[in-house]
């Protein structure tokens, strides 16, 4: 098990350092003015750009440059961002909570959802709910995250009014910027409740329901198919049978037999879950409002921000080494004969 | 034609043929058109990819261009009202009048030359690579596929937005973009199909009498691992036209007025709510293009489990 986990942690830095040469190679496209605003801290120092570009050694070969950015990068020095006006490091820290509180929520609905319909599914092969699954997963695979969520928009908020765009309703986010509001985690819902602002929490529940929702169908596609075959595969397992002919449960055979083992290819494609919820992140965060990471990453792209694009593509990168890293280990804890070879 | 009745023709196969006496004769291009009629998801999804390749064949002729670049909407006028359909203009106008219709025509167009591209750049890039790192093996192998899983490890639209952050938005460079992203699924599904046809006897036979290593690829190799790609490249066309529309709604596409689908949508956003009275006012800018790709995507989908039900010797006998 520990030499399992080491060996993967071992060949976590040469990914990071994969990573971070292909968002520098892709830097190389601009020019060295251009590349010299990454390491710009407040706008004043435009005038001393040619200074920047030898100080910071923008006109010398490649290695040189990456030497000194990758320095940089690990001292938590991002640069400025033009499009949030502060540091990329502080911007990333006041945009990231909204992203994770959105990312928390639908991997949630989406395992909860996407397992459960997958097993069922399989279970009821042929039948309705299979029909029922098999037609979410192929109109979610063809409906474009964004045609969705422009969908919902317009029904559960422009016809019923349920649900806004947007983080906060505006008397609640007064509330929250005016002092007495304390942020412990910067989740808003986590911080009303501690808070003890049941008002400020059901306005931010009201804010989440559509983008949660946008990404649980996008993605419970995805999961729904992956569950159902891998299910189908282990119900027709030997030991299932043999189950089955011992006189258990229905239940106790598909929970705690079947399952258990049809998870296994599930975790592996579990990471490949979280990179779609990434990209799904950034098309939701835009189309709803939401102050995060992915819309701020988008505008900034517009803009030509280039050291809120690279910090953005860091960060994205981060939690996807961060997410590979997690699915490894779960797998080698599920599975028994991972951890012993 | 000749890959198929190889893998499929009827000597070849176990006597369990002989059990439909009818059909004993039958050629491999008839037994794959049957396998394929026998689904009516695929013919449904066939039929739908037949009205986009015509729609895109013949946008000039159901939709007269108007200004020089024929892929620019033409537009009556700026008022910043969406108009409903009307005659003349059958689907309604967009904020700014543009003409729906118009734009769906030809953005059909942009569909299949983006996807198409897309494809081609990527399957250009995997033969190259695919074919090195899979027939030699070796630290070239090595480092080739190291780079595939860096870039795979990344999501992919988050890369096609950083790609044309830094290059700038033109439909150009989004389909560059779209390439970078798709590249390494082609060239790990060639590498692993040339390392399977690497050690078959015919290479062997090949190489026995003297074939080069050029002239075993080109025309030993390749024609073997075809079929894998055609079935990777149209479940991929959905995908790629999606990264490509959602790009273009993120407003890191092509220019405005130019016909894609991806953009009608985005045109569409500040009119969701509708008016005060009737929230669903204009419907039309959304559910149009909305369903344009949609069907789309959902035709390319149907046609790609086709294909791979058809095509992939694995599956073959089994149904």
């Amino acid at each position: 098990m520990t030499t399992f986990i080491a060996r993967r942690l071992a060949l976590l830095p040469f990914v990071a350092v994969g990573v971070t040469v292909l968002i520098f190679s892709l830097l190389q496209f601009l020019t060295p003015a251009m590349r010299a605003s990454l390491y710009i801290h407040d706008p004043k120092q435009l005038n001393a750009l040619p200074d920047i570009i030898r100080k910071y050694d923008l006109d010398r070969p490649v290695y040189i440059q990456y030497w000194g950015w990758l320095r940089q990068v690990l001292h938590g020095d991002l640069g400025w961002s033009e499009t949030a006006r502060e540091p990329v490091a502080d911007a990333i820290r006041g945009y990231f909570p909204a992203t994770l509180e959105l990312g928390m929520y639908s991997f949630a609905c989406i395992l909860a959802l996407g397992i459960w319909l997958g097993t069922a599914a399989a279970v009821n092969k042929d039948r309705a709910l299979d029909h029922l699954s098999r037609f979410t997963s192929i109109s979610g695979a063809s409906l474009p995250t964004f045609v969705w969520a422009l969908l919902l928009l317009m029904v559960f908020y422009g016809h019923f009014g349920w649900f806004p765009p947007g983080r906060l309703s505006l008397d609640a986010d007064l509330y929250v910027r005016g002092g007495q509001f304390h942020a412990y985690t910067g989740l808003m819902t986590i911080d009303a409740l501690l808070n003890g602002q049941w008002w400020i929490f059901w306005d931010a529940v009201r804010h989440l329901v559509l983008p949660v929702a946008t990404l649980t169908y996008y993605l419970t596609a995805v999961l729904v198919r992956i569950t159902r075959s891998s299910m189908l595969e282990t119900l027709r397992t030997d030991y299932v049978r043999t189950a089955e002919a011992k006189g258990l449960s229905h239940h106790v055979v598909i929970d705690k037999h079947a399952r258990r083992n049809a998870m296994i290819p599930v975790i592996t494609l579990g990471s490949l879950l979280f990179v779609g919820l990434l990209s799904g992140v950034v098309i939701t965060e835009t189309v709803f409002n939401l102050p995060g990471i992915g819309r701020w990453g988008v505008g900034a792209s517009q803009q030509l921000d280039i050291p809120a694009v690279t910090g953005f593509a860091l960060v994205f990168a981060g939690l996807l080494v961060l997410a590979n890293l997690c699915a490894d280990v779960l797998y080698a804890v599920v599975d028994p004969r991972i951890r012993l070879r | 034609m000749s890959a198929i009745r190889s893998t499929s023709s009827a000597p070849t196969l176990p006597f369990s043929r002989a059990l439909a006496p009818a059909r004993a004769v039958e050629s491999g291009w008839h037994r794959t058109v049957r396998r394929f009629r026998r689904n009516p998801l695929s013919v449904l999804g066939m039929g739908i990819i037949a009205m986009f390749v015509l729609t895109a064949l013949l946008a000039p002729f159901i939709a007269h261009p108007v200004e020089r670049n024929p892929y620019m909407m033409p537009h009556s006028g700026y008022a910043p009202d969406p108009q409903p359909p009307r005659p003349g203009h059958p689907f309604g106008t967009t904020e700014e009048q543009f003409d729906l219709f118009y734009g769906i025509v030809w953005g059909a167009r942009t569909a299949f030359i983006v996807a198409l591209s897309v494809i081609a750049s990527a399957v250009a890039i995997a033969l190259v690579l695919g074919s090195v790192s899979g027939f030699y093996g070796g630290r070239v192998d090595e480092i080739v596929m190291r780079i595939v899983d860096i870039v795979l490890a990344f999501p992919g639209l988050i890369l096609a937005v950083v790609i044309v952050a830094v290059l700038g938005p033109s439909v150009r460079n989004l389909i560059i973009a779209i390439a970078a992203v798709e590249w390494p699924t082609y060239t790990r599904l060639l590498r692993g199909e040339f390392l399977r046809v690497r050690d078959m006897e015919y290479v062997q036979a090949a190489r026995a009498l003297g074939a080069s290593d050029l002239l075993i690829i080109v025309r030993h190799v390749i024609p073997n691992t075809i079929y894998s790609v055609l079935i990777l490249a149209s479940l991929n066309m959905g995908s790629i036209v999606i990264t490509f529309a959602a790009l273009s709604f993120l407003g890191l596409g092509v220019p405005p007025g130019y016909s894609d689908w991806g953009q009608l949508i985005s045109l569409s956003r500040n009119w969701i709510t509708g008016t005060a009275g009737d929230p669903f006012t204009f419907w039309y800018t959304l559910i149009i293009p909305g369903t344009a790709i949609f069907l789309f995507v959902l035709g390319w989908n149907l046609l790609g489990d086709a294909f791979r039900d058809v095509f992939d010797p694995r599956l073959q006998g089994s149904r």
